[in-house]
């Protein structure tokens, strides 16, 4: 067995709106953190990363993110990526116009 | 191989001189210099006349030391060849010619990522050039 | 104002096409992100936490009406209908797509306006006394020297890859309202014996190690002005540290190095660079400074003013706090807050920007101006207009009577925006203004300057605020350090922090202990914050901050 692996996700910006995005099963870059894939191997997800990031043209910044993983799907763990699936705090822009 | 980049584009290095490091200048009679990016061109003051061609290290784009070395040769009165070597990007090339470099010299590998036509783009160097306007 | 001529409208549309080819290439391949990235710095644009961010310059925070429209009108059509000044005199719009960029630029041009050199390790937008030109303590008006060293800084070949940013800021003041001891260099414009010169400051800096600047040149001839920043620029570029960003700034050059090497190297340097400059650059001077004649002011009673005055207890308590002396007695320089209890500091909407604009044209001979506190002046108010001006400016809920208060907020964007926070500010300062509006002690506690940054880098000026909080990320969760002291003024001081941080709910109680201490301790009312700290030191503000430390140590 491994060693205890906090889940991950990854994620980027995409390159043309600036937006946050999460890579998906199927191997796509997806809006959502509901619909990113979560890891839970750590070799599973390095190689992953490794895929993802030879997307130069798609995402930017491209890098694991630590999640837990509840009934509602996975959720960001500091508040940093919790802000990254909503949007600011000071205006109702961003990702929370379409969450509401 | 390298390119070597100038106003008309690429072209093969015609240079057949060598070139000596810095420290092994004073034992030879060298008429080329390697000078890395952390060099003190004032060491080469005494030695200028004798030189023909001093090529610039650029270990990285973003490491701009090379394009005051070069300003403070020219100021320092050199007037022959200068070369800029290493990771110099098609943006930059302005930018090296208008502080005294004469040419470029990249790595095929960069010249296949930023063919002959994007450093053409800025041949036109000595245009829209705020420094030729405010020194006159 | 300073206008463009056709070797200035050229070099931008020039500029704007190279970055419009740079984009494309990005996204065709031919550059990396890591090659584009520099690239796309230098024309301003950032990659934030949920969007990109383009910063737009303001040179020295001067702008005319329909280059405020212009604002507003791409930030109706490329943002979401508003857009942010900054602590450096510049507009940052949050939302704007890559591909739209080129087209904004194109826009700005329209208007002589450009997002160049705004970002990125090289010498950024060059900054000024917001009071510039109508300031009634002012030696020279200092935007033609800033405009001269837009125009050296801009494109210069030998600085795009310095080790790190670099920013310069001038006053024609001996009232630093431009914070110059916190810029790599400040440049004072100064008299000495009937001939004007500038004195040169080095090395201040705020972020990780706070730093005052020091005298590099105490009375510079001003024909010597490019040839000595020039030498100054150079001798950090090959001297300063490029193996760790945070020791790369001048300001660590010159404490590793001591003040009096830096000056002799420098010395050396300018003397090699001073046969390159033939004279051009003072005829060039010369003509920049024809672009900032005084306007020419109007003659006119100034009764409405005085009367309104007493009709209206609203307008005087406005005019208390937004309006400053000017040069000539019968005007007034006004200053719009951008602070309106629990609004985003700095931000203003599409709407409002026409309004101020139209102010501006209307009553303020056209101009415009930003401040480094995140507000807009109008500079050249003939006071028989203030009673108008004050009722537009309520219609557009921008007549919030509290500049230099302590709801005048410098707040960085912090978290809610920067990819580069550690905690969010906007919302510290939403929080700190209502309340303090709430409990109604704003005019009693009078001139209180709190300045937030949401991480160490220290955009929101924090070590200079008389109280700076500064947001960090304590184990996951936002937390607050204070620091109390700090001025950003001629009298610049670094401020002290008071202990440990607090979290962001417990943040405000704290602020109002520290109040309700000034408040307690405080000569007379009109012993400022900053004075009584002065007097009485860290001692009963720290009592107050944490109490129990106090008990356990008694």
């Amino acid at each position: 067995m491994s060693r205890s692996f906090t889940p991950k996700v990854i994620t980027a910006n995409a390159l043309l709106e600036g937006d946050v995005i999460y890579w998906s099963p199927e191997g796509t870059w997806v809006r959502t953190l509901s619909s990113a894939e979560v890891f839970e191997d750590e070799a599973v997800a390095q190689e992953q990363l490794l895929t993802a990031s030879s997307q130069p043209a798609v995402a930017v910044g491209v890098y694991l993110a630590d999640v837990a993983i509840t009934d509602d799907g996975p959720t960001p763990i500091h508040f940093r990526e919790e802000f990254r699936t909503r949007g600011p705090s000071n205006y109702a822009h961003g990702k929370q116009v379409k969450l509401s | 191989m390298t390119v070597i980049v100038t106003d008309s584009g690429f072209a093969a290095d015609d240079w057949n001189g060598g070139f000596c490091t810095l420290d092994s200048l004073p034992a030879n009679d060298c008429a080329g210099v390697d000078l890395p990016s952390d060099a003190e061109p004032e060491d080469l003051r005494a030695r200028l006349d004798g030189l023909s061609l001093i090529r610039v290290d650029f270990p990285s784009f973003a490491d701009g030391r090379g394009f005051s070395i070069a300003a403070e040769l020219r100021r320092m009165g050199y007037k022959g060849r200068l070369r800029a070597k290493g990771h110099v990007i098609s943006d930059q090339y302005a930018m090296a010619r208008r502080v005294g470099f004469d040419e470029v010299e990249i790595d095929d590998a960069l010249a296949a990522r930023q063919p002959e036509a994007e450093w053409l783009f800025r041949a036109n160097w000595t245009k829209h050039d705020y420094q030729a306007r405010l020194r006159g | 104002m300073y206008q463009y001529n056709d070797f200035d409208a050229a070099f931008v549309a020039e500029r704007n096409a190279q970055f419009r080819a740079q984009v494309e290439r990005r996204i065709s391949g031919a550059l990396t992100e890591d090659e584009f990235k520099p690239l796309r710095l230098m024309n301003g644009l950032y990659l934030q936490l949920h969007a990109y961010m383009l910063r737009v310059a303001i040179p020295y925070g001067t702008l005319n009406g329909a280059q405020m429209r212009q604002l507003a009108m791409i930030a109706e059509t490329f943002d979401k209908g508003y857009g942010h000044f900054t602590t450096r005199q510049n507009i940052q719009y949050n939302w704007p797509k890559l591909k739209d960029v080129p087209d904004i630029l194109d826009r700005l041009a329209e208007v002589e306006m450009h997002a160049l050199q705004t970002s990125g390790n090289t010498i950024r937008n060059v900054t000024a006394d917001h009071f510039a030109g109508a300031a009634a303590d002012e030696v020279e008006d200092p935007r033609p020297t800033a405009e001269l060293l837009r125009q050296w800084s801009t494109d210069h070949p030998e600085f795009q890859f310095l080790p790190r940013k670099f920013k310069l800021a001038v006053t024609g003041s001996a009232a630093d309202r431009a914070v110059i001891r916190a810029h790599d260099i400040g440049i004072q414009i100064v008299e000495k014996d009937g001939e004007i010169g500038y004195k040169i400051i080095v090395g201040g800096g705020l972020g990780r190690t706070p730093m005052i600047g020091k005298t590099l040149a105490e009375f510079l001839p001003k024909a010597d002005l490019l040839p000595f920043v020039e030498a100054t620029v150079n001798v950090w570029n090959r001297l300063g540290r490029r193996d760790n960003k945070y020791k790369s700034r001048i300001k660590i050059t010159v404490h590793e190095h001591g003040i009096d090497d830096i000056r002799a190297r420098v010395l050396t340097r300018f003397e090699q660079i001073k046969p390159t400059f033939k004279g051009v650059d003072r005829d060039l001077f010369a003509q920049i400074q024809q672009n900032f004649d005084a306007p020419a002011y109007r003659n006119a009673p100034v009764d409405a003013h005085t009367a309104m005055r007493l009709a209206n207890p609203a307008y005087a308590s406005w005019s208390d706090t937004n309006i400053t002396a000017h040069k000539n007695d019968s005007y007034a320089i006004v200053s719009i807050s951008l602070k309106k209890h629990g609004a985003t500091p700095g931000d203003a909407s599409a709407d409002q920007m026409r309004v101020m604009a139209e102010l501006a044209e209307t009553y303020g001979h056209d101009e415009l101006r930003i401040s480094h506190e995140q507000n807009v002046i109008l500079p050249h108010v003939h006071q028989s207009d203030l009673p108008a001006i004050y009722a537009a400016l309520r219609e557009a809920d921008l007549a919030t009577a509290n500049i230099g208060l302590i709801s005048d907020i410098i707040a960085c964007p912090g978290m809610d925006y920067c990819a580069l926070a550690t905690a969010r500010s906007i919302p510290v300062a939403q929080e700190i203004a209502e309340r303090f509006d709430e409990l109604k002690l704003e005019h009693e506690i009078g001139a209180l300057k709190i300045k937030i940054s949401g991480c160490i880098n220290a955009c929101g000026h924090h070590h200079v605020g008389h109280i700076g909080i500064l947001g960090l990320d304590r184990a996951g969760v936002e937390n607050y350090q204070i620091t109390l002291g700090g001025d950003g003024s001629e009298d610049a001081a670094i401020g002290e922090r008071a202990g440990p941080g607090f979290s962001a709910e417990a943040l405000v109680p704290a602020i109002e202990r520290i109040i309700e201490t000034y408040l307690d301790v405080r000569s007379e009312k009109a012993e400022t914050f900053l004075q009584t700290y002065r007097r009485v030191g860290m001692g009963p503000f720290k009592a107050a901050l944490y109490p129990d430390s106090k008990a356990s140590a008694a």
